[in-house]
């Protein structure tokens, strides 16, 4: 039988009369969801970033014609020799087409694969970028601009130009910025370009590239798949890259391997190409869990304080409330009730400063050279963190006033009344 | 005579700092609209007597009846609505909650016991302030009235839930004589005109020989 209305009415008497002591026991659990609040939202809005910045370009399995040497040398196939210890020096690497064989049916099949959300072609060529009497090394690959920005988000490292202009174009190039820069070039402008055989090819700037790794934008343009097979006189068969987007990234470990197997071709994972990048994740999270729970356990100890000098305060009022009939539970309740308030009150209160804090995050200019199109920092406002702080709001505040009210439960009014 | 309160071979014991036997074989009744007081020296198990009568104390032997019915041996919840609803206290020291007001102090037990709609509790409240002569003193914080004027306070607090029984632990003994004689002269009225039962402790020997009964205990023991 428990009367909420009157426990409640107390709870809040008591805690408007102190309203100091209540609003410095609700400030701490605020300023530590607020702080947490802020702390997640900015570092997992960093760690998506720096995840979307590999995961969006990095195809998640890579698959190509490894260059390297055959693992059955030739000798192992001789009998007599079996049961020798042969020694070969200088082994040379296989002597193999750059081109990967079957490439078309083998990209129709991994596109109806289960678990692939699309797999597209590349080929990937040295040329030389002419400008006068001086030729600059680098890349050209031979992309299909629409599907690229379509699984890898190619659009996004577009800075002048669009995948469309690239892809209506018959001899256009997407030139790295770097080399834009180099050579005083803009879109709209020709270039030319030899092949390591030393043809010559003007091409037409429709755009400009810029990955954010300066060393690739000066040497990394893209053009037209059949741009590219022309200018290298192959046919519409000569794919040197098969990049593949899963749909689970989980997957792409053992899906490499199964593919490598099938198709007697070398598949990279992503997650192989870049072991270290998870772990930057990992401790990144851990660290901000790691303050943020520090932070709401010394607003736990702040409560606990407060409400234990409460009780001790209150020791009469305990004491009549018990002789007029409230029972043991009843003050339990009513401590319980004036922790939870504060937890309440504290913990939305924390939810509002967090929020307000992260959108100011969110607003702060943030332009760097590596990230074309981050312009503020990086907040990630994900509804599950504000569930998780008002949840620890009210588990610690309950903590916190559980072990005070207890001992309130146990006061024993006889000794109060008595010892006066 | 109806008994409204009746305890039976009850013995108290100390056990700390030393085993020390405080009630020995406590036997009295106490009967409808009696004004009883218990008198004694300091020590003598008085107070101790009335915290087990009050039900507050449970560590104790022997039996305790309040409208003839067994109250010993019942779990806190159930005592604490038999405090609730049936007993009545006042203390020496006023033991108001010093942030309510006064009309709110009153009103607390009754809403506890949650029997009444507010508006009920409210005028049942006025009710026993006017009674009390201290109506205008309703809206006021407890801890900004005088030591008499609490006193009474807790007096209307004690009548609220219109209990079978009203104890008083020294109640006037932190009160001049002219507020003594005005919380007696409540007592006696409450007892002459409502046929309320009271059982009040009290050093103050005339307090006490104006009472209906007068219970003398000595080192444990009632001597009459």
């Amino acid at each position: 039988m428990t009367n909420w209305k009157v426990i409640i009415n107390i709870a809040k008497t008591h805690l408007l009369t102190k309203i100091k002591q209540t609003s410095t026991a609700a400030l701490g659990v605020t300023f530590g969801i607020g702080a947490y609040i802020t702390l997640v939202c900015f570092m997992t809005g960093l760690n998506k970033m720096l995840d979307d910045l590999i995961l969006n370009q990095t195809p998640h399995i890579h698959i190509y014609n490894e260059i390297e040497p055959s693992k059955k040398q030739p000798i192992a196939l001789y009998d007599k020799l079996k049961n020798n210890i042969n020694v070969i020096h200088s082994i040379k690497p296989k002597l193999s087409q750059k081109k990967i064989h079957n490439a078309l049916p083998i990209i129709k099949y991994l596109n109806e694969s289960d678990h692939v959300r699309g797999a597209i072609p590349q080929i990937k060529t040295n040329i030389f970028y002419i400008a006068g009497n001086i030729e600059i090394g680098g890349y050209l690959t031979g992309v299909n601009p629409l599907e690229e920005s379509k699984l890898f988000n190619f659009q996004d490292y577009i800075v002048k130009g669009s995948p469309q202009a690239l892809n209506n174009s018959n001899n256009g190039i997407l030139l790295g910025i770097g080399i834009a820069k180099k050579m005083a070039l803009d879109v709209g402008d020709r270039i030319q370009i030899s092949t390591i055989t030393g043809e010559i090819f003007p091409l037409k700037i429709v755009g400009l590239y810029q990955s954010g790794v300066a060393d690739l934008d000066a040497i990394q343009s893209y053009a037209n798949l059949k741009t590219v097979q022309r200018i290298l006189g192959k046919a519409e068969n000569y794919i040197t890259d098969i990049n593949v987007k899963l749909t689970d990234i989980d997957l792409a470990s053992p899906l490499a391997t199964k593919f490598e197997q099938q198709f007697k071709l070398k598949a990279v994972d992503v997650n192989t190409a870049n072991a270290q990048f998870e772990t930057g994740t990992t401790i990144r999270n851990l660290i901000t869990y790691a303050v943020s729970i520090t932070l709401l356990i010394v607003a736990g100890f702040g409560i606990y304080n407060i409400l234990n000098m409460l009780i001790y305060e209150k020791m009469n009022d305990i004491a009549i409330l018990k002789a007029t009939g409230f029972s043991g539970k009843d003050v339990q309740l009513i401590f319980m009730s004036q922790a939870m308030i504060i937890g309440f009150v504290g913990g939305v209160l924390g939810l509002v400063l967090g929020f307000g804090l992260a959108s100011i995050i969110d607003n702060i200019p943030f332009a760097t050279e590596a990230l074309p199109t981050v312009e503020t920092f990086p907040v990630n406002f994900n509804p599950l963190f504000f569930v998780i702080g008002f949840a620890f709001a009210m588990c610690s505040t309950f903590l916190a006033g559980y072990l005070p009210s207890k001992k309130a439960r146990k006061i024993d009014p006889v000794k109060i009344i008595r010892g006066q | 005579m109806e008994t409204i309160l009746e305890a039976r071979h009850i013995n108290k014991y100390f056990k700390k700092p030393v085993l020390f036997h405080v009630l020995k074989d406590i036997n009295f009744k106490v009967n409808k609209g009696e004004f009883a007081s218990i008198m004694g020296k300091s020590g003598c198990g008085k107070s101790t007597l009335l915290y087990i009568l009050s039900t507050m104390d449970t560590d104790y032997d022997g039996d305790l009846y309040l409208n003839n019915k067994l109250i010993t041996n019942q779990n806190s919840n159930e005592l604490s609505y038999i405090r609730n609803k049936h007993i009545g206290f006042v203390f020496q020291f006023h033991y108001l909650l010093s942030e309510f007001s006064v009309l709110e102090n009153v009103m607390l037990p009754a809403k506890k016991l949650g029997e009444k709609s507010f508006e009920e509790i409210e005028y049942d409240a006025i009710t026993k302030l006017k009674m009390l002569d201290i109506e205008q003193l309703a809206k006021k914080r407890a801890s900004r009235i005088s030591g008499g004027e609490k006193q009474r306070v807790a007096i209307a607090r004690a009548l609220i839930n219109n209990p079978s029984i009203i104890m008083g632990d020294e109640p006037t003994g932190n009160l001049d004589s002219y507020n003594s004689a005005n919380v007696f002269n409540i007592f006696k009225h409450l007892c002459d005109d409502y046929g309320l039962s009271l059982l009040v402790v009290t050093h103050d020997e005339d307090f006490a020989q104006k009472t209906d009964r007068i219970i003398t205990m000595e080192d444990g023991r009632i001597l009459k």
